[in-house]
């Protein structure tokens, strides 16, 4: 796995960004070693979908979604959003631009300025770019504060730290739509809150996504939540994306050992089924040294001599479904039946 | 020495842990926080049970006040906590000393804080071993690298002379389960072992967990948020709310038949692997009571779906159901009684109209 290519690129559609051959790197020290955070991934995603990007810590999801924002800007690639290179652009169009691209994190309370009112946090972006008088600001600001569920009027008197985690976490959203974004980047935007709460975030944010016609990439390491709110799903690994399907289709059959791992990690609630032994040993390779060839062969079953020399690239196995693999768990035909029970169709 | 032996020669007679009406109470400027608000359970030894709940439900200041780790000031204590027959809850942490190690050790949520930086794996390991149970230098350290085997950590006798910084999270929670272990304790108490890890590093750590269980005839105390985690790696589970246990259950009855409309509505609010995408989640309303002023009734009841008159009067008691006298819940609708029934089916008609 680990690959790169392009094959799951689309031409067809409308597509709102478009990422090709993103790099990010961070220099260690003065050592003259790097931390290769994102080799070489491309991505696009259609005005409308939800991209979900899902991968263990360390795999490059969070830099690749910051970097999408220019923050930092890639070490190199391309990022099309709207038709426009993001990368070659200077900084006031790229302020701009990222009035129309907005970042919700994974942390609700230390992403809120603590000296703040609420209201004022949320209004801040409209008077920075000067959007209509301030009773309009206070009108719209009010309206989507409404939206998230949060009271306006203890808005304009509170302070973050007088809300709960998922309180903030949708004070952050609402900041996050004032200006009338086309795409939203969530990064990790529920994991560090209650499940009842998590739940409560997530059928919002589907919401809001229906009745603002947002383009969203959800980053998640967990993958039903991930699975729960996209419409299509990258895996990533150590800086590489190892398969790319629609969600259900993803969960269903999986073709990539490192995808079949991860949804065979997963705990579920069911004592009755089964507890699958686990199925692969040790952790992810340190980034500064990635294992050449298939970044996965140190941990994968099925890694070979090819594995270990020849970087597999993405391809496609079945309509709308790319693998990063020499050896996938299948190929282009049918699914083996056991997959069926390994990859959860016989959970309830 | 061996470890095994000593884990072997314990008294097998009784329960291994009995709380009694556990109560651990702050003052705070605030108010009187009830964290643990009248908590009883039994742990029979080499069993695992699992504490389940939200934050602010009490689960990490119960399992605190087992292993008697609360601030000295402002902490208000009551009731009973009997380990192996003996009263622990009102011992000095000098006297808890002789029980910390050596009869019951603790486990955290954030390996990469809970190790000394400044301090040698090998030496982290063997510190106990010389304190409680007076090793020698040299053989503490042996037993350290064994330790280290136990809990499946390559190359032992290179990583012994490591720092901490020098591991990833889950060689670090690796060590922290062999620090655990090391003095061969009676009882493990694991506060969300796996939180702060990847999920395939989790799993790892959980089957470690359970063997080292089995191995040691240990009983474990497991609190975690993750009904998943606890579904596959204990045999009882107890759900906690408000400072409170709820619902207490074996594993596979409690999963099966469920009464609580809390603990139904928590697994109910978690997002399926095996659901279709775009599956809309069932939520909970609201948030956790306020520990300063907890509702006067059920804790549960300004969430609860299925709320009557009585419930918000009156506090529901905990017990046992018909079919299986080790499952325990505190509810006076519970799911499947006539009223629960009925509002169901009268909210289901509602959501139609309304639709």
């Amino acid at each position: 796995m680990a690959g790169t290519g392009k094959a799951h690129l689309r031409d067809q559609g409308d597509v709102l960004l478009r990422v090709e051959d993103l790099v990010v790197e961070f220099p260690v020290g003065r050592t003259g070693l790097k931390v290769n955070a994102v080799s070489g991934i491309s991505l696009d995603v259609l005005r409308g979908e939800t991209l979900g990007v899902v991968g263990e810590s360390g795999c490059g999801k969070s830099t690749t979604g910051r970097a999408i924002m220019q923050l930092p800007r890639p070490t190199s690639g391309s990022v099309i959003f709207e038709g426009r290179q993001l990368t070659e652009m200077n900084g006031d169009d790229m302020r701009e631009a990222r009035t129309r691209m907005q970042m919700i994190f994974q942390d609700p309370i230390s992403s809120l300025n603590p000296r703040r009112k609420v209201r004022d946090i949320v209004m801040e972006p409209l008077s920075i770019w000067k959007r209509g008088t301030a009773a309009e600001q206070r009108a719209k600001v009010d309206a989507l504060l409404e939206e998230v569920g949060i009271d306006p009027l203890r808005a304009a008197e509170s302070q973050p730290h007088q809300f709960s985690g998922g309180q903030c976490q949708r004070i952050s959203i609402a900041r996050s739509l004032v200006l009338d974004p086309t795409l939203i980047i969530c990064d990790e935007p529920v994991s560090a809150l209650d499940v009842s709460v998590q739940a409560q975030v997530l059928n919002l944010l589907e919401d809001l996504k229906a009745k603002y016609g947002l383009t969203l990439i959800f980053i998640a390491h967990d993958l039903a939540v991930v699975k729960n709110i996209s419409d299509r799903v990258a895996v990533m690994y150590l800086g590489k994306i190892c398969e790319v399907a629609p969600s259900d289709e993803l969960y269903r059959a999986p073709a990539h050992h490192y995808t079949h791992v991860l949804l065979n990690s997963i705990p579920i609630p069911d004592p009755t089924l089964a507890v699958v032994k686990t199925a692969i040993e040790g952790e992810p390779p340190s980034p500064v040294l990635p294992p050449p060839g298939c970044r996965f062969h140190t941990r994968c079953p099925a890694a070979t001599d090819v594995c270990r020399s020849e970087e597999p690239q993405l391809r496609t196995i079945r309509p709308q479904h790319f693998v990063a693999c020499h050896h996938p768990i299948y190929g282009d035909d049918s699914i083996p039946v056991s997959m069926g029970q390994l990859s959860g169709e016989s959970m309830p | 020495m061996s470890i095994r032996i000593q884990a072997a020669t314990r008294e097998t007679d009784g329960p291994l842990l009995q709380l009694e009406d556990v109560r651990t109470h702050f003052q705070t400027p605030r108010g009187l926080v009830r964290a643990v608000d009248g908590v009883s359970l039994t742990l029979e030894r080499g069993k695992a049970l699992g504490i389940v709940g939200e934050s602010g439900s009490g689960k990490t200041i119960l399992s605190r006040s087992i292993m008697g780790l609360l601030p000295p000031r402002g902490t208000i204590r009551q009731g009973s906590i009997r380990f192996e027959g003996r009263e622990i809850s009102g011992l000095s942490r000098r006297a808890m000393r002789d029980v910390w190690g050596r009869e019951m050790a603790m486990i955290f949520q954030d390996p990469m804080t809970s190790l000394n930086p400044l301090m040698k794996i090998g030496a982290q390991i063997a510190e106990p071993l010389r304190l409680h149970l007076d090793m020698s230098k040299a053989l503490a350290w042996q037993t350290a690298e064994r330790l280290m085997q136990d809990v499946r950590i390559p190359a032992p006798g290179r990583r012994l002379h490591q720092y901490p910084h020098e591991m990833s999270g889950g060689m670090r929670q690796r060590i922290m389960i062999a620090i655990a272990m090391a003095c061969g304790p009676a009882l493990l108490l694991a506060d969300e072992p796996t939180t702060a890890l990847d999920v395939t590093v989790q799993a790892q750590i959980l089957d470690l967990l359970g063997e080292q269980r089995r191995d040691r005839n240990m009983s474990l105390l497991l609190v975690t948020h993750d009904l998943g985690v606890v579904a596959g790696h204990t045999d009882d589970i107890g759900v906690m709310y408000g400072g409170k246990l709820v619902e207490m259950a074996p594993t596979p009855v409690l999963f099966a038949n469920m009464k609580m409309p809390y603990t139904e509505a928590l697994l109910q609010s978690i997002p399926k692997i095996a659901d279709p995408s775009h599956t809309r989640l069932n939520v909970i309303a609201g948030r956790p009571p306020d520990l300063v002023n907890p509702p006067k009734g059920c804790r549960f009841s300004p969430r609860c779906p299925y709320v009557q008159e009585r419930c918000i009067e009156e506090e529901p008691p905990l017990i046992p159901t018909v079919e299986d006298p080790r499952h325990t819940y505190a509810c006076w609708y519970p799911v499947g009684s006539p009223e629960y029934v009925e509002t169901k089916e009268r909210r289901r008609r509602e959501a139609e109209v309304a639709a």
